[in-house]
């Protein structure tokens, strides 16, 4: 933390908070990578270092393995392997910085896609020797399928292909043909070497040729604000606030998080799935009344008139409203070591309402190998990426993913076990 | 009313308060019985202050539930018997001493002796005999390895443990709270809350603390590196001579297992920048707990620890 002077000045306090997922695997120097930004950036201290100094002699690793900074299970250490995605903050003078680490073997695409879901950003890690490879479009198909807004590539290990701004350049033509391909709209290269350093924190001496930031002056000055829906608004009702005394007798607040649009006062009002109308009363806090307040806020709304609003309706725009949809289309990230078999009845989370779903048709599924799509496969098995048709057992208030990601999406709970099976996200309803 | 030109733009400490209020809002509304897990350290207190802000001008719909090793700093009990009492919430004291006195955990001895570990068997009892089927403690991914890799909603079987290996994915803010009878749900609403977000937080919102956080002049002596104040429940070894001297402590545990820092700050901001300077970890300064071994954390909550 010595990198901040004050921690409490206005600066620091307004510090935007952008939440990054990293994905490649060790070879591609990811934990060299990580460990860089968080040693310049001066967020490891002290005893942090010389407990993984220690350990890497220990283990006999032969330099300073900083991928023991996130690999804190037990059998993550002795097996030299890391198991779960991790979560590690820093920050700089200009942000907040949360950061998913997530692992690069067996579970991965599980991993990526748990790991990418609230990501503003992706970094996804090319060797510059090999350049874009079958993972990095995996990587890349999984970021787009999460409508992760911004991605950036870094370009590792530079300093083995010599600095060469031709090699750079070959990569960068790849990258454009394969964001076209996927529809990324913000996919940005950085050339860098994570090992000596170049072009992570500080602009190093290695590629004097670069006149772009670095990837941390990149990551500070995003515009992340820009990505969020304010056209559509939307507000999962989450818990009616009945406070039952005196003071408050006939007090009746809806609490929820924004999940679209901007919200003020005297806004019209539809109560979905029941169709009732009203009007905003109030948006208000514990700290009293807003004037418009937008996703992801906390707040509570009241209503003007005394309509029947529970936990699981979702009050929208009625100008702008989202589908009343009994029927969803949507790509299916599946998580469980269970195979989904067509025709299986499975819970469905979407916003804060939980009804059930019938797999009616598991449409194709995505060749991971070639980013194909095969139709019509007779099962799912542990991360399988798919299109699939659900049929549920009440209606839900939502968008596409598109869209709104935060309306766009659901979970699949496992009845039986409980266990989260899969990742949804809404391609069509109806 | 407060003007918001731009809504869309938040301060990172907007985004983690609508984050945590928007989980505490999910358990409440998913589980039964939930429960809030209160020490009186600042995490605490922070999670303390979300929860007013998740249910006003409403009551917690659950109580709010003290681990009492009997070893606390007094100055944190009376903090906390003050606060619940001025927000007006049900507070369930759950004593370590009775487990002990009840013959359900044995009391270590020595000078190194700790009721940190038996806090998991009141915990665990005090869960059944309330029949709570979720927890929400204040912990933070910061904090630990092991927790830098546990789930928000982190699922507990009977016996109150974590499987590392076997955790629900997580994903977007959509939370899944299925369990069967028996089984627990531990909730960390702050998990994405670093100790600065937190001193921030209790600076913004102008959250009072309990004194030992501030420089006081204390009876200490020195052991492992470490400051421990000087109280019947901790047994000194030859060498270890009390001495007096301006002092703070950056965690609130117990006094067995709590180290504090020589410090003048006595302000929140004086606190702040001398966290901000520092070299060393929070936990890695302050407790004795997590330095047994490179994966004790890890291991209390595989028995059923917070």
């Amino acid at each position: 933390m010595s990198a901040i002077s004050d921690p409490i000045s206005e600066e620091m306090m307004q510090a935007e908070l952008l939440r990054l997922v990293t994905a490649g695997s060790v070879d591609d120097g990811k934990s060299t990578l990580i460990g860089r930004l968080l040693y310049d950036t001066k967020q490891i201290l002290a005893d942090q270092m010389e407990a993984i100094e220690e350990t890497s002699q220990r283990r006999g690793d032969g330099y300073v393995n900083l991928a023991l900074l996130t690999d804190g299970l037990r059998a993550e250490r002795e097996q030299g392997i890391t198991i779960d995605v991790a979560y590690r903050s820093f920050v700089t003078p200009r942000r907040r910085f949360q950061l998913a680490d997530a692992p690069g073997h067996v579970q991965y695409t599980r991993n990526m896609v748990t790991g990418a879901s609230t990501a503003h950003v992706a970094v996804i890690l090319v060797d510059a020797r090999n350049g874009v490879v079958e993972q990095t479009r995996r990587h890349s198909y999984i970021a787009a399928m999460l409508e992760i807004p911004h991605i950036v590539v870094a370009v590792n290990k530079m300093d083995l292909v010599d600095f060469s701004p031709e090699r750079f350049a070959e990569i960068e033509a790849d990258l454009r043909e394969l964001a076209d391909a996927l529809g990324l709209h913000d996919m940005r290269a950085i050339p860098m070497s994570a090992l000596r350093g170049d072009n992570v924190v500080e602009a190093g001496d290695g590629m004097p040729w670069w006149t772009g930031p670095t990837l941390l002056e990149h990551l500070e000055t995003l515009d992340i604000s820009a990505d969020k829906n304010l056209e559509d608004r939307r507000f999962p009702v989450q818990w009616v606030i009945r406070p039952m005394a005196d003071e408050f007798h006939d007090y009746r607040g809806y609490a929820g998080q924004v999940a679209g649009g901007v919200w003020r006062p005297g806004d019209d009002v539809v109560v979905l799935p029941s169709g009732r109308r009203s009007r905003v009363a109030a948006v208000e806090t514990l700290d009293g009344e807003l004037e418009a307040v937008a996703a992801p806020l906390s707040v509570t709304i009241r209503l003007e008139d005394n309509v029947d609003v529970g936990r699981g309706d979702m009050l929208a725009d009625p100008e702008r409203p989202p589908i009343v949809a009994r029927e969803l289309t949507a790509k299916l990230c599946w998580m469980s070591e269970r195979p989904l078999e067509g025709r299986a009845t499975l819970g469905i989370k979407h916003t804060t309402r939980n009804v059930r779903a019938i797999v009616d048709e598991l449409v194709s599924v995505v060749d991971i190998t070639t980013l194909v799509d095969q139709p019509a496969p007779s099962r799912l098995e542990l991360n399988d990426l798919a299109v699939v048709k659900l049929r549920l057992s009440e209606p839900l208030a939502v968008d596409t993913f598109s869209r709104n990601r935060a309306t766009g999406a659901f979970i699949l709970i496992d009845e039986a076990t409980n266990e989260t099976v899969g990742a949804g996200m809404i391609l069509e309803a109806s | 009313m407060t003007a918001l030109t731009q809504p869309h733009v938040l301060s990172h400490l907007d985004e983690l308060e609508a984050e945590a209020i928007h989980i505490i809002r999910e358990i409440a509304a998913e589980r039964e019985r939930p429960v809030l897990l209160f020490s009186g350290g600042k995490d605490s207190i922070v999670l303390l202050r979300l929860a007013e802000k998740a249910f006003h001008p409403g009551k917690f719909p659950f109580p709010v539930m003290h681990v009492d090793t009997g070893h606390n700093f007094p100055e944190v009990v009376e903090y906390r018997d003050r606060r619940v009492a001025e927000l007006g919430e049900r507070l369930i004291v759950a004593s370590v001493q009775e487990s002990i006195d009840k013959g359900r955990a044995v009391e270590q001895t020595g000078p190194r002796a700790s009721r940190n570990q038996l806090q998991t068997v009141t915990l665990l009892d005090a869960i059944q005999e309330h029949q709570f089927d979720a927890a929400m403690g204040g912990a933070r991914r910061d904090e630990e390895k092991a927790r830098a890799k546990e789930r928000i909603f982190s699922f507990r079987d009977d016996f109150g443990q974590w499987n590392p290996r076997a955790q629900r994915p997580e994903l977007w803010n959509l939370y899944n709270a299925c369990i069967r009878k028996g089984e627990q749900i531990r909730v960390f609403p702050i998990s994405n809350w670093t100790e600065l977000d937190v001193w921030q937080y209790v600076a913004r919102e102008n959250l009072e603390l309990p004194s030992i956080y501030f420089s006081h002049k204390r009876e200490v002596f020195r052991r492992d590196n470490m400051l421990y104040a000087v109280s019947p429940y901790v047994e000194r070894l030859p060498g270890e001579d009390p001495f007096e001297i301006d002092v703070r402590f950056r965690t609130v545990g117990d006094m067995t297992c709590t180290g504090g820092v020589e410090s003048t700050a006595s302000s929140i901001d004086q606190v702040v920048a001398e966290i901000a300077a520092t070299r060393i970890t929070e936990r890695g300064e302050t407790r004795a707990d997590d330095r047994v071994s490179e994966a004790a954390m890890e291991d209390r909550k595989r028995v059923g620890y917070f």
